[in-house]
C-alpha cells in the first residue's frame, strides 16, 4: 500500500464516518445540527452533532478526532527526552504542565530527584502555563456568551505571562524545558521581579473579570443554573480540575496527591469549591484558581533555593524496567500518564489520561434538554482543548 | 415649510433628483462613519488595542479598503439555495433602510419627504428587513442560516411592538406622526415655564427613550441581542452563506440602520436638528440643523455601541420574556400616564 | 538530593521512610479491602510503597470489579481505562530512535512477552485506574484476556465515564467489551482497519522515513540514483 493510497483510503473513511453520523441521527425526527469540526465555539476541531427540537437538544454527542495525532503510539519510538517535545502540543495553552508529569514518572522510575531549586522552578513554570491556560478561558468565555471585550482583556494580559514563561524558557507556547533530573536552565537575571509584576497583572485582570462578567446580570442568567452536573456524575465520569470542584469535591491533586518533585507544600494557598455545579460555579472556581495561582507563584519566587538546577542524570537516558502512574493537577484538570518502561531508551507504553477526554464525554450527558445557545455556554464552562481530547 | 431649499424652487424632477442623489451618498456614508467611529475605533480603544492604523490617516480608510475587498470578492450562491430569493433578500434588507432615511428631518426644510403620518411609516418600514432576514436566511438552505433567520424573525417581531409602544408616548405628547411636527412640539416646548431650552422629549419620556434603546438594539441585533447573528452560536446566522457585495449590503443595512435608528431616536427625544438658540424659522436652521442632529445622533449611536460592546448576549428565550413581560407593560403604563398627563395638564 | 539507585534499593533518606511506611500501611489496607470483597477474583497484587497499587483481577470479575470499587470500595472517581499490548516491538530496533540502533541488533528473534507489575499471563492486559477522593488514595487494576477472547465485560453501567475509554480500547488494540452498546469508532475513520496501538501495527511515518534523520537531505529531484531513495521521494 502506498503511502497515497493510505491517504486516499483515509479520506475515504472520514467520508464514509461522517455519513455513518449523519444518517444515524437523520433517521430520526427532527434537526440535526452539525456544530463543527470547524466552528467558532469549538476552538479547535471537535465536532458535535446535536439532534434539534426547534432549538431544544435532544441528543448532543461530541465526535473528537479530528486532530488525533496518535501520540500513544509516537512516543513508543521516542527516547525519553524526545517525549517531551510531543507532549508539549497536548494542551496547548499550557504546554508546560504537560510536560512535567511525564517527567515526574520517569523521574519516578529512574528514582531521581531534582534538586530543590529546580522543583520550585519547576513548580512555578507550571503555575504560570495555568495562569496562561485559564486566562484565556476567561476571556474565551466572554467571547462565547457574545461579551467579546474581555476577551481582549485577557488576551493582553496573558501576554505578561506569556513573557515570562518565554523569558524563562525560550518558548512562549511550547518551552520543553523540563528534563529528567531538573531543568534545561536557571531562571535569567531580573525574571522574579518582572513576574511579581505579571502576577499584579494577572489579579487585576481576575477583577476586571468579575466586575465586567462574572458580576453581570445577563452573563448569570446565562450561566447559573446551566449546565448544572452532580457530583457522583462527575465522578463516574472521571471529570477533574475546576469542573470536579465546582461540584463540591474537594479535590487538588495539588495539595492531595503531589507527586515528588513540584513543591507545592513552600506556599500557603487555598482550594477554592463551588456547591453548584452549573456553569457558573465552574467560571467561579476557574477565575479564585487563577487568583490562588498568582499567590502561589508570588510565594515561590521569594523562596527559591540556591543550589544547581539539575541532577546528575547519565547522558543517555536508559530508564530502569517498571511502571508508573503520575497525575498532577493541570490546568485543564487531572492529566497523567502511566508510563511502562522495560529498562530501554524509549518507554514501552506511554498511556495518556488527559483531563478534557474525561471532561468532555459527560457532554451528551449534560446537553439533553438545554437549548443551542446553552450547549455553547456548556462547552465554554467546561473548557477543553482539542489537543487535550485528541492526543 | 415649502419644498424650498435654500431659497431656490426647484422643478419636481429636479427635487426628486437631488434627493436621490443625497440618500445615494448618504446612506453609505452615515454606515462608513458609523462603522470606523464605533466599530473600529472606539471598539478598539475600548478594548485596549490600537484598532487599524495602516489605511489612510490613522487607519480612518479601513472601512473603505474593505468595502473594495468585499466588492472584488467571489460571488458564490450556495448550490442548493433559492437563488431568486437568495439573490433578493438582501435588496429587501437595503431597501427597509433606506426608506426609513425618507422621513428623516434634517432642517426646517431639510426633509426627502414630510410625510404627516411620518414616525409611523418609518416604523412600517423598518420591519420590512424582518422579511430580508428571513429570506435570507430561509434561501441560504442553511441549517445556521435558517435558525439565524428565525431567531431574527421572532425577535424583531418581539420588539417592533415596545419600539411602537415607547414612540406612542412621544406620539401623544407631540400630538402628531409627523417627524417635523415632533420636532417643532419639542422646540415650542418649555420646561415650568422656561421656553429657551424647549421640552426635549427625553425629559418627560425617559421611560420611553429607555423602552426605545433597548428596542433598537434588538432591532438592529446588536449584543446583548445579538442572537440571530451570534458567531459563536449560528455563525454568522442569515448572512452565514453571503459573501462579497451581498453581505457588503447586509454589512451597510445594520450600520445605516443603526444610523437611521439613532437619528429617529434623536429626533424623537433629543429635539432632532433643532438647537436652543436658533430660531427655527430662519434659514440659519438648515445650516445648523444637520450639524445638531448629526452630533445628536453620534451620542446616541455612541449609546448603542457602547451596550454592543459591553454585554454579554442574551438567551433567545430570556430576550423574549424579557420584552414580553417587562417591557411591554412598561411601555403601557407609560402610555397610559402620558395620556392621562395630556389630559389633565 | 541526588539518588541514582535501582528501584529496589531501599532510601536511605529517613524522612521519607517514615513517610513511606505510612502509606504503605495504607495501600495495604486497602488491598485487604479489596480483597474481602471482590474474593477470589483477585489474581495477584504488587505494593510499590509510598506510590502506588496494582491488582491484576480475572477477566470474568471485570464488572464487578468496577461495581465494587464505586459502590464499596469508595474508589468513586474513575481516573482512565485502556489496555497493554505485552508483544516486544516485532520490528526490533529500526523502530526506535535511530541512535539506538546497533548495527548487528536489528534481525533479533521475538522476545519473550514479560509483563509488568502484578503479572500477567496474556499478551493483552486491560489497565484501569479508580481513585478515591476523600481517602486520596488510587488503585491501578489489571486484567489479562487471552488471546483468542479479546473482550470483557463493560465498565459503563458503573462509571459513565468508561464509555469513550473503551472505545478508544476497542479501536486502537481490537478490544470489545460487552455491554457497551456504542463501541463505535472514535478517534480514527469509520473504515479504519487494524488496531494502531498493538506492538504489531507499524508505525507507517516511520517507516516510510527513518527518524531522526542524522542527514536529514533530501535528495534532488533528478540525481535518485539508487532504488531506496526514489522510494522515499515518493512519499
Amino acid at each position: 500500500m502506498t503511502v497515497t493510497d493510505s491517504q486516499k483510503m483515509a479520506y475515504v473513511a472520514a467520508q464514509a464516518a461522517d455519513a455513518r453520523v449523519n444518517l444515524q441521527f437523520e433517521t430520526e425526527d427532527g434537526m440535526t445540527l452539525n456544530m463543527g469540526p470547524q466552528h467558532p465555539a469549538t476552538h479547535g476541531t471537535l465536532r458535535i452533532v446535536a439532534q434539534l427540537d426547534g432549538e431544544q437538544v435532544v441528543r448532543c454527542e461530541p465526535i473528537p478526532g479530528y486532530m488525533h495525532r496518535g501520540y500513544e503510539k509516537l512516543c513508543e519510538v521516542r527516547t525519553y527526552p524526545q517525549v517531551t517535545t510531543l507532549i508539549n502540543r497536548i494542551d496547548w495553552l499550557g504546554s508546560f504542565a504537560n510536560e512535567v508529569p511525564f517527567i515526574l514518572a520517569a523521574e519516578k522510575l529512574m528514582d531521581v530527584e531534582a534538586p530543590p531549586r529546580a522543583q520550585v522552578i519547576r513548580t512555578i513554570l507550571f503555575e504560570l502555563s495555568r495562569l496562561g491556560n485559564i486566562s484565556l478561558f476567561l476571556g474565551d468565555l466572554g467571547i462565547q456568551l457574545g461579551g467579546i471585550t474581555i476577551g481582549f482583556y485577557a488576551f493582553r494580559d496573558r501576554e505578561f505571562v506569556l513573557n515570562q514563561i518565554e523569558a524563562a524558557t525560550g518558548g512562549r507556547f511550547h518551552p520543553n524545558f523540563d528534563r529528567i533530573g531538573g531543568l534545561k536552565d536557571d531562571l535569567p537575571k531580573g525574571w522574579i521581579a518582572e513576574t511579581h509584576r505579571a502576577m499584579d497583572r494577572m489579579r487585576r485582570l481576575c477583577d476586571e473579570f468579575e466586575e465586567l462578567v462574572l458580576g453581570n446580570e445577563i452573563f448569570q442568567a446565562r450561566t447559573r443554573g446551566i449546565g448544572v452536573i452532580p457530583a457522583d456524575i462527575a465522578t463516574s465520569y472521571g471529570m477533574s480540575g475546576a469542573n470536579l470542584r465546582a461540584t463540591g469535591v474537594d479535590w487538588d491533586l495539588r495539595r492531595d496527591a503531589c507527586p515528588p518533585g513540584l513543591s507545592y507544600d513552600l506556599a500557603d494557598w487555598k482550594v477554592w469549591t463551588h456547591p453548584d455545579g452549573d456553569s457558573y460555579a465552574r467560571t467561579w472556581v476557574r477565575l479564585q484558581e487563577v487568583r490562588e495561582s498568582t499567590h502561589i507563584v508570588d510565594q515561590l519566587l521569594d523562596s527559591i533555593p540556591a543550589g544547581p538546577i539539575m541532577a546528575k542524570v547519565p547522558r543517555i537516558i536508559k530508564v530502569p524496567e517498571g511502571e508508573a502512574w503520575v497525575a498532577t493537577e493541570n490546568p485543564l484538570g487531572e492529566m497523567g500518564y502511566y508510563v511502562v518502561s522495560k529498562g530501554d531508551l524509549v518507554p514501552f507504553r506511554v498511556k495518556i489520561r488527559s483531563a478534557s477526554f474525561n471532561n468532555i464525554s459527560v457532554v451528551p450527558w449534560v446537553t439533553r434538554g438545554v437549548f443551542v445557545p446553552d450547549v455553547i455556554t456548556i462547552m465554554a464552562s467546561l473548557y477543553f482543548i482539542l489537543g487535550d481530547i485528541d492526543r | 415649510m415649502s419644498e424650498l431649499i435654500f431659497a431656490i424652487e426647484l422643478a419636481y424632477w429636479q427635487q426628486t433628483l437631488i434627493k436621490v442623489l443625497v440618500a445615494a451618498v448618504l446612506i453609505p456614508t452615515t454606515a462608513l462613519i458609523l462603522g470606523i467611529v464605533f466599530l473600529f475605533k472606539m471598539m478598539s480603544w475600548m478594548q485596549s488595542r490600537m484598532g487599524p492604523q495602516e489605511a489612510g490617516p490613522r487607519g480612518l480608510l479601513q472601512l473603505a479598503a474593505d468595502g473594495l475587498k468585499f466588492l472584488q470578492k467571489e460571488d458564490i450562491i450556495p448550490d442548493r439555495a433559492d437563488r431568486f430569493v437568495f439573490k433578493a433578500a438582501p435588496v429587501v434588507v437595503l431597501a427597509s433602510t433606506f426608506l426609513t432615511y425618507v422621513i428623516l428631518p434634517a432642517g426646517p426644510d431639510l426633509i426627502i419627504e414630510n410625510l404627516p403620518t411620518g414616525i409611523f411609516f418609518a416604523m412600517a418600514v423598518s420591519s420590512l428587513s424582518v422579511v430580508g432576514v428571513l429570506m435570507a436566511g430561509w434561501s441560504s438552505s442553511n441549517k445556521y442560516a435558517l435558525m439565524g433567520g428565525l431567531r431574527a424573525g421572532g425577535q424583531l417581531i418581539a420588539y417592533e411592538l415596545p419600539l411602537i409602544l415607547a414612540v406612542m408616548g412621544v406620539v401623544i405628547q407631540a400630538g402628531s406622526l409627523s417627524m417635523q411636527d415632533i420636532v417643532w412640539a419639542q422646540a415650542d416646548g418649555s420646561m415650568f415655564g422656561f421656553g429657551g431650552l424647549g421640552l426635549p422629549f427625553v425629559i418627560t419620556q425617559i421611560v420611553a427613550f429607555f423602552i426605545f434603546m433597548v428596542a433598537i438594539q434588538a432591532e438592529l441585533t446588536q449584543p446583548p441581542f445579538d442572537m440571530p447573528v451570534a458567531e459563536s452560536e449560528v455563525v454568522g446566522g442569515f448572512h452565514v452563506e453571503y459573501t462579497g457585495f451581498r453581505f457588503l449590503f447586509f454589512f451597510l443595512g445594520e450600520f445605516a440602520t443603526a444610523f437611521a435608528f439613532a437619528a429617529i431616536a434623536a429626533t424623537l427625544f433629543l429635539g432632532g436638528w433643532w438647537v436652543p438658540g436658533i430660531d427655527p424659522n430662519s434659514a440659519l436652521a438648515n445650516i445648523v440643523g444637520p450639524i445638531a442632529l448629526f452630533v445628536k445622533i453620534m451620542v446616541v449611536a455612541f449609546l448603542i455601541f457602547w451596550f454592543r460592546f459591553t454585554y454579554p448576549r442574551f438567551r433567545e428565550d430570556q430576550l423574549q420574556r424579557f420584552a414580553w413581560k417587562y417591557l411591554i407593560p412598561l411601555a403601557l403604563a407609560n402610555i397610559t400616564i402620558t395620556g392621562i398627563l395630556v389630559v389633565v395638564l | 538530593m541526588i539518588r541514582l539507585s535501582s528501584a529496589d534499593t531501599p532510601t536511605t533518606d529517613a524522612a521519607d521512610e517514615a513517610v513511606e511506611t505510612v502509606t504503605d500501611e495504607r495501600r495495604e489496607a486497602l488491598l485487604a479491602r479489596i480483597t474481602e470483597v471482590l474474593g477470589d477474583a483477585v489474581v495477584q497484587s504488587h505494593i510499590r510503597p509510598g506510590d502506588d497499587l496494582w491488582v491484576r483481577v480475572t477477566r470474568e470479575a471485570w464488572a464487578d470489579v468496577a461495581d465494587a470499587s464505586r459502590n464499596r470500595l469508595g474508589l468513586r472517581f474513575f481516573d482512565f481505562l485502556s489496555a497493554i499490548d505485552w508483544l516486544p516491538s516485532p520490528f526490533g530496533r529500526d523502530m526506535d530512535a535511530q541512535e539506538d540502533l546497533d548495527a548487528d541488533a536489528a534481525a533479533a528473534e521475538p522476545a519473550p512477552i514479560v509483563t509488568g507489575y502484578a503479572g500477567g499471563d496474556t499478551r493483552f492486559q486491560l489497565l484501569a485506574r479508580v481513585f478515591d477522593v476523600d481517602e486520596h488514595i488510587g488503585v491501578t487494576f489489571k486484567a489479562d484476556l487471552p488471546d483468542e477472547d479479546l473482550s470483557a465485560p463493560t465498565w459503563t453501567r458503573t462509571f459513565l465515564g468508561a464509555e469513550w475509554h473503551e472505545r478508544e480500547t476497542w479501536e486502537m488494540f481490537g478490544i470489545s467489551f460487552t455491554g457497551n452498546a456504542n463501541l463505535a469508532h472514535l478517534y480514527l475513520p469509520g473504515a479504519f482497519e487494524g488496531n494502531p496501538l498493538r506492538k504489531d501495527f507499524p508505525l507507517l511515518a516511520r517507516r516510510v522515513k527513518p527518524w531522526p534523520g542524522i542527514v536529514d537531505v533530501e535528495p534532488m529531484p533528478g540525481a535518485g540514483d539508487e532504488g531506496d531513495s526514489d522510494e522515499g521521494g515518493a512519499s
